[in-house]
């Protein structure tokens, strides 16, 4: 894991200074609310319904114990005892008072951590593929490329007031874990001749106009990677539209500008930009990779683990939802499912992030990545502690066997926090999640992503499920849109509307019958969902969304 | 179905510690929805949410929102508004756990 | 009425001539540009000795880039951000090229002298130099003067 130096623990302690200030400054009346919000939100303090919101970076998704042990200190010393784990690999807590959150700052200084640009209009907290250093796909971890664009980014002169925010991710596998065509930049690490260098991807994202990226350089050398995504935000930093918001985002800028046109402004500035790097950059990056080496591997034969799995049937079924291919065949790369049924997706308690902080320390070599998919990750357990690993977990209710299945739902806050949001999303996720379970067929009926947004701005990335839902405000009361087919991954595909919106007690008969219409006419559980909605496009999954609807058509 | 005939009230979170609060009749504010004063004319309710911005010291995002009778009292018109006054679906955190007086 | 602010806190305005905006600029004259300005219009304007950027809100972070570009291109005369920039904004506007700020009277009453030397440290803590190292042209331009 990347070390704090001396100049990145000293900037933090600046900036917690320069943001207690600048609360006095408030309350004082020294600034407006017009010019605090700004500055409360790249420290990522929004306001949110009930309370103040403070959303803490997690960059990359990659902690230590003793940093999840200080989450969980701060959701008890200052907030309800738990914190929720968003979509952008960001931890939020919903119940700061605005005096004490300088105190928040300083505590999550004292393990290297921040709230920084996790908010406004800025450059925000970099995410990364979550299996990144670890998984058995992977051409070259992405996070030293992450962390050296946090320390680009991290208080940019240019980029603290940009026309809107703007997100980057960066994944270095063969299977794209960090939906990398859905953010404004997308960064993929390929390899050409044994030297690696990035698929450079912009204008993707979701919200009120989904876009899927576009390659816009297929093959960028390492060391042009900050002049030329500093090139890029130049460049929309002048051309996005600040007269309406929602058409600030470069995704529309790429579309009005056209995207040959948009690359020839971008590759002029680069050339612009690209003699101000000495080349300083590319000796700190080297030593960044460095502090990424990995945790040198135990070297022990798997034997009794074959007997466990063959012999318990609960733990077989656990292994094999929620354990990945580590890049090591002794080791496997375990998912702890935040989804328990009927749980808020995502939300852990001080005492669940405790028990992760010391089985991390105990069985995975001290490393503990946060998921974009809201669940928490142990890179590295060896396969003979896997057994060990899963029987503590299972008393603090963190051995759902569900990752990736109908009840692993991402699910953003929704109208119970959020200020944004036009409808509930979790007690949708909650009531889909125990419905399944109760029925005992979510393993037949295999990999199926859930997301829900409860507004449009699509945190909880509908577009990309492949069952999505939209939860609106229709004349006062809440409704859900459901589109299908989307896809998250290197295969990126916004999903179809299905149709008319359900009100909220219509929507779970409705996924019900989805779910039913695909189990009737799959060609085999081999068969995804997705898989069969691709094969069928959406004709039989309609019929089963709106049997009225078919039957007048019928009799008409 | 007629459309009730819907009054005002004037909301805003509290500067330091963010809570939900009510404009009252005395000019003050509370966190306790049944003391917010209620406007039936709509030129008063924009006169009084001038007066309840002035007071930025205090409060973030003051604003009007809409209230409907019920039964001798009021309650929010939307469903937003409930989740303000009442707190999450999905813990029983914020007021109804029992409005502090502050 | 304005208040200039530059490191060493509010000083006095010393430029005295009228601003023109760019269309009618000449030659020798001080250039006032509004956030707006298209980067095309900033190779034949290098020449000004004083150009004074327009921050319309301080939520308008425009200026930033124009003024880096400025000095990227090789301007080596005074560059100043004017309207509403607030003292958190110092530090940005002096690393992005600026030399100083001149600020509306209404923003200087609620921001006194001491919110924006709390923010003259902006040589401090800058990743920016850190990644680049010296080869900077907002550091050399600034040298010359």
């Amino acid at each position: 894991m990347y070390k704090y130096n001396d100049f990145d623990r000293s900037f933090i302690e600046n900036r917690n200074r320069q943001f207690r200030a600048q609360v006095a400054r408030r309350i004082d009346g020294s600034l407006t609310e017009d010019e605090f919000k700004p500055l409360r939100l790249m420290n990522g303090v929004y306001l949110q319904l009930h309370a103040y919101m403070l959303r803490v970076a997690i960059p990359y998704g990659s902690l230590n114990s003793a940093q999840l042990r200080q989450l969980a200190y701060i959701a008890e010393r200052w907030d309800r005892g738990y914190g929720h784990f968003t979509t952008r690999q960001n931890i939020q807590y919903n119940w700061p008072k605005l005096s004490d959150i300088p105190e928040m700052l300083d505590a999550l200084a004292a393990v290297n951590m921040h709230a920084i640009q996790t908010s406004g209009n800025t450059i925000r907290n970099v995410t990364a593929d979550h299996f990144a250093g670890a998984a058995a796909d992977e051409i070259a971890d992405p996070r030293p490329y992450a962390e050296l664009i946090r320390q680009w980014s991290t208080d940019h002169p240019e980029f603290q007031f940009l026309p809107r925010k703007f997100k980057v991710a960066v994944s270095g596998a063969h299977q794209d874990r960090a939906v990398t065509k859905a953010h404004d930049i997308g960064l993929r690490i390929t390899e050409r001749a044994g030297k690696i260098g990035f698929d450079v991807i912009i204008g993707g994202g979701l919200g009120r106009t989904p876009m899927i990226g576009k390659t816009i350089q297929e093959f960028l050398p390492v060391d042009d990677l900050l002049p030329y995504i500093e090139a890029v935000v130049s460049v929309w930093n002048l051309l996005g539209r600040r007269d309406n918001k929602y058409k600030a985002r470069i995704k529309i800028t790429v579309h009005e500008t056209g995207i040959d046109e948009i690359k020839a402004l971008i590759d002029q500035r680069f050339n612009e930009i690209r003699p101000s790097f000495s080349g300083i950059d590319q000796s700190l990056l080297n030593s960044i990779i460095a502090d990424f080496q990995g945790p040198e591997l135990r070297n022990e034969p798997v034997h009794e683990f074959h007997t466990r799995y063959d012999s318990a049937a609960v733990f077989r079924s656990w292994i094999d939802t929620n354990t990945a291919a580590h890049r090591d065949n002794t080791h496997s790369i375990v998912s702890i499912s935040l989804k328990k049924p009927g749980q808020t997706p995502g939300d852990a308690s001080s005492a669940q992030m405790r028990v992760i902080a010391d089985l991390a320390e105990k069985y995975g070599y001290d490393e503990i990545r946060i998921s974009h998919e809201q669940n928490i990750v142990l890179p590295h357990v060896h396969k003979e502690d896997l057994f060990a690993l899963y029987c503590a977990l299972k008393p603090y209710d963190l051995a759902t066997a569900n990752i990736g299945l109908i009840s692993d739902i991402i699910a953003c806050p929704g109208m119970d926090y959020c200020a944004l949001a036009t409808a509930r999303s979790i007690p949708i996720a909650q009531q889909i999640a125990t419905h399944f379970d109760a029925l005992k067929i979510e393993h037949d009926i295999g990999h199926l992503q859930v997301k829900i947004s409860g507004c449009i701005n699509a945190c909880g990335h509908h577009h990309v499920g492949h069952i999505g839902i939209l939860g609106l405000d229709r004349a006062g009361v809440e409704n859900y849109q459901i589109t299908l087919g989307g896809d998250a991954t290197q295969t990126a595909t916004l999903g179809e509307r299905a149709g008319p919106g359900f009100s909220a007690d219509d929507l779970l008969p409705a996924i019900d019958r989805l779910i039913t219409a695909y189990l009737s006419v799959r060609l085999s559980p081999a068969e995804t969902f997705l898989e069969t909605y691709r094969r069928l496009g959406q004709a039989p999954f309609k019929a089963a969304l709106y049997p009225e609807t078919q039957q007048n058509t019928k009799a008409a | 179905m007629p459309t009730p005939k819907l009054s005002q009230i004037i909301t805003a979170n509290a500067l330091i510690n963010g809570d939900v609060i009510y404009f009252t009749r005395h000019g003050t504010w509370s966190p306790n929805f049944d003391e917010a004063e209620v406007f039936e004319d709509d030129a008063i309710a924009q006169d009084v949410l001038i007066r309840a911005s002035a007071q930025a010291d205090q409060t973030v995002g003051v604003y009007l929102t809409k209230v409907a009778a019920d039964n001798g009292s009021y309650k929010p018109a939307h469903f937003r508004e409930d989740f303000r006054k009442t707190g999450p679906s999905n813990y029983f955190h914020g007021k109804q756990e029992g409005v502090k007086n502050v | 009425m304005s208040q200039l602010i530059n490191d060493t806190g509010f000083v006095p305005n010393d430029i005295t001539t009228p601003f023109v905006t760019l269309d009618h600029w000449t030659t020798g004259c001080a250039l006032q540009l509004t956030s707006d300005t298209d980067p095309n219009d900033l190779d034949r304007i290098l020449s000004a000795p004083c150009i004074r950027i327009e921050f319309p809100t301080s939520a308008d972070g425009r200026g930033f880039t124009l003024a880096r570009l400025l000095r990227l291109r090789g301007y080596k005369g005074h560059l100043r951000a004017f309207g509403h920039v607030i003292a958190d904004q110092f530090a940005m506007a002096r690393r992005s090229g600026f030399d100083d700020v001149e600020i509306h009277d209404t923003v200087a009453r609620r921001q006194p002298h001491d919110q924006w030397l709390f923010r003259t440290d902006w040589q401090d803590h800058d990743y920016q130099s850190r990644l680049r190292g010296d080869r900077s042209p907002i550091q050399s331009a600034q040298n010359t003067l």
